[in-house]
């Protein structure tokens, strides 16, 4: 039986590194396929806005432009609303309100990508073209679609975070006779501050690969988006749109494209990473302050007669 | 600094502004179900079920693509169901969190931020080019398998840290080995959280588009799919097809509509399905 027993540890010790074989396989499939391509053509002709496959004339300037466009368009949006609602949903209603809201957040989450796209297509556009003018399918549909998007990442780590603060600050805080948003702008929000960074570096991890919606809603156009109405083109569209039908150095670069996709991401989730382990040290760090604030308020209390 | 507000007037203020916000944020989501339902039903028929597509989608119905979505995202959570709970029990029943629970997390971290359209191409280089399975079902839940690891991993991970530490130390107090006392009693008592998480695994999989769309296929199917190596194209695929080539307005409405349909009965059923446990528990 002992015997067995150390198999089954083993066994389940090696399915435990399957994610991280994945991850693995996943890089070094991507960059075996890219990474070369990117040396090939030289980093300056990589990186230019020069997008032409049938002339062999591989730049990709434009599209990450596309994608840091539509990405901070969508953060003017999601970051606000996201951090309001993870605010009323943490700290400014009952217990009840929030188990009927929360689903509703984790609803928005569900929606497929395409759903958003289609809708982008079916209302935001023809909206955009009416009363705006330009094309519709621009750089502002893809921001506020992808603001949308983001939402429901931004608000369930940012809630988390919230949730992280010891419920001593706000009695503190409350104690010493500050307001309920007093409280809140002052005392948790600061404390949160490290978690409420990671969700933000998260939702732009989404919103910078977020592919469908965003063929759907930006037109596409391989071009310097020149206003909020311009069609543009991102990395993730970039992908979508030409890998069915391309082949030799046509498919090399776009799997360079991903290259540069993965490393991106790769990089804002270990920023996250470490925005959320800066999180937990910070309470631990900012305690002090706060328990000889409470400790403050104890002697206050016990100065008063009873 | 001048103060603009009185403490109590900005209490007032910033309470009307969050509340209006977060009522912006439901009623965006509303709108997005409303819409979605309100074009969709009506176009929503037994026929349109039931029936294979005609001229490019254009005519008939969706039942081979429903089939072949059936068989892509159930395939994919099967194949991620036994690595995604042995994970979990292994960072939960095994180890100590250290160095090696860590570099796991991490990479289940990193795994779960890939965009989806990396899995595509991962998917794509390696199940459909370089092993040789071309378009398939196999492809296509093997890619989504890598895809929603990361979510079986944590539900799974939540369900098993849910089971009370007594279980354990009564399973191994009567003699039962480790593996027992996890096989017998924290398994079926954490099975039902684990359940959920696959149910909701599978919701993420139904929606799922851009890592399929270079794995499953997109080629239209007019017989359901015999065997596993046939290309399929799922709901999701064949409705953004419909959308952005403008092949048929209602027909892409009615596909909008089963698809939210399916996705919120998964999701609120699994919540429901929580709760009630959650109570059974206390």
């Amino acid at each position: 039986m002992r015997g067995s027993d150390r198999y089954v540890e083993r066994t389940l010790q090696l399915v435990a590194f399957s994610s991280l074989a994945a991850l693995v396989a996943i890089t070094s499939f991507i960059f075996k396929e890219g990474a070369p391509f990117v040396f090939r053509v030289g980093l300056d002709n990589f990186f230019s806005g020069d997008w032409h496959p049938t002339a062999h004339r591989y730049g990709i300037g434009y599209m990450i432009v596309g994608s840091a466009v539509v990405t901070g368009g969508a953060l003017l949006l999601g970051v606000p609303l996201g951090i309001a609602c993870a605010v009323v949903l943490g700290e400014m209603c009952n217990a009840s309100l929030r188990g009927l809201l929360k689903p509703l957040v984790e609803i928005l989450a569900a929606i497929p990508s395409v759903v958003f796209g289609f809708i982008g297509i079916a209302l935001l556009l023809p909206w955009i073209r009416e009363h705006l003018g330009g094309p519709g399918a621009s750089a502002l549909a893809g921001a506020l679609v992808l603001g949308v998007m983001i939402l429901p990442t931004i608000i369930a780590i940012s809630l988390d975070a919230l949730r992280a603060v010891p419920r001593s600050y706000r009695d503190a805080s409350l104690a010493i006779g500050a307001t309920e948003w007093q409280t809140i702008w002052r005392v948790v929000l600061p404390a949160a501050r490290s978690g409420i960074v990671a969700a933000v570096i998260l939702g732009v991890g989404r919103a910078v690969g977020e592919t469908m919606a965003v063929v759907m809603v930006t037109g596409n156009a391989v071009q310097l988006p020149h206003s909020a109405l311009a069609p543009l083109r991102t990395l993730t569209a970039n992908l979508a749109l030409e890998m069915a039908y391309s082949t030799g150095e046509h498919r090399s670069a776009l799997f360079a494209t991903g290259v540069v996709l993965f490393v991106v991401i790769v990089v804002l989730n270990a920023l996250a990473g470490l925005a959320r382990r800066g999180a937990g040290a910070s309470h631990r760090k900012k305690a002090p302050r706060v328990a000889a604030l409470t400790a403050t308020h104890r002697e206050t209390e016990g100065a008063t007669p009873r | 600094m001048t103060r603009l507000f009185s403490p109590r007037r900005s209490q007032q203020i910033a309470r009307v502004v969050l509340w209006a916000l977060m009522g912006l944020a439901i009623a965006v989501l509303v709108a997005v179900l409303a819409f979605v339902l309100e074009r969709g039903l009506p176009h929503l028929s037994w026929s349109f079920l039931s029936e294979a597509p005609r001229s490019s989608g254009l005519r008939g119905g969706v039942f081979p693509i429903l089939v072949g979505t059936l068989e892509v995202t159930l395939l994919g959570v099967a194949m991620a169901a036994p690595l995604g709970i042995g994970t979990a029990v292994y960072l939960c029943e095994y180890t100590r969190e250290g160095a090696l629970t860590r570099v796991i997390r991490f990479g289940s971290d990193c795994l779960a931020g890939v965009p989806s359209i990396i899995f595509g191409l991962f998917g794509f280089v390696l199940f459909v080019t370089t092993l040789g399975m071309g378009w398939s079902i196999l492809a296509g839940s093997l890619t989504l398998a890598l895809m929603i690891l990361p979510t079986v991993i944590r539900t799974s991970e939540e369900a098993l840290r849910a089971v009370p530490a007594g279980y354990r130390e009564v399973a191994l107090s009567l003699g039962a080995t480790h593996w027992q006392a996890i096989a017998f009693v924290v398994l079926p008592a954490a099975l039902p959280g684990i359940f959920t998480g696959l149910i909701l695994s599978l919701g993420r999989a139904v929606g799922e588009t851009a890592a399929l769309i270079f794995t499953a296929g997109s080629t239209l199917p007019q017989t359901t799919p015999r065997s596993i190596f046939d290309s399929t194209r799922t709901l999701s695929v064949h409705f953004y097809q419909l959308a952005r080539e403008g092949i048929s307005n209602e027909r892409a409405y009615a596909a909008a509509a089963v698809l939210v349909l399916t996705i919120a009965v998964i999701n609120v059923g699994s919540h429901l399905f929580l709760q009630r446990l959650v109570r059974s528990h206390q």
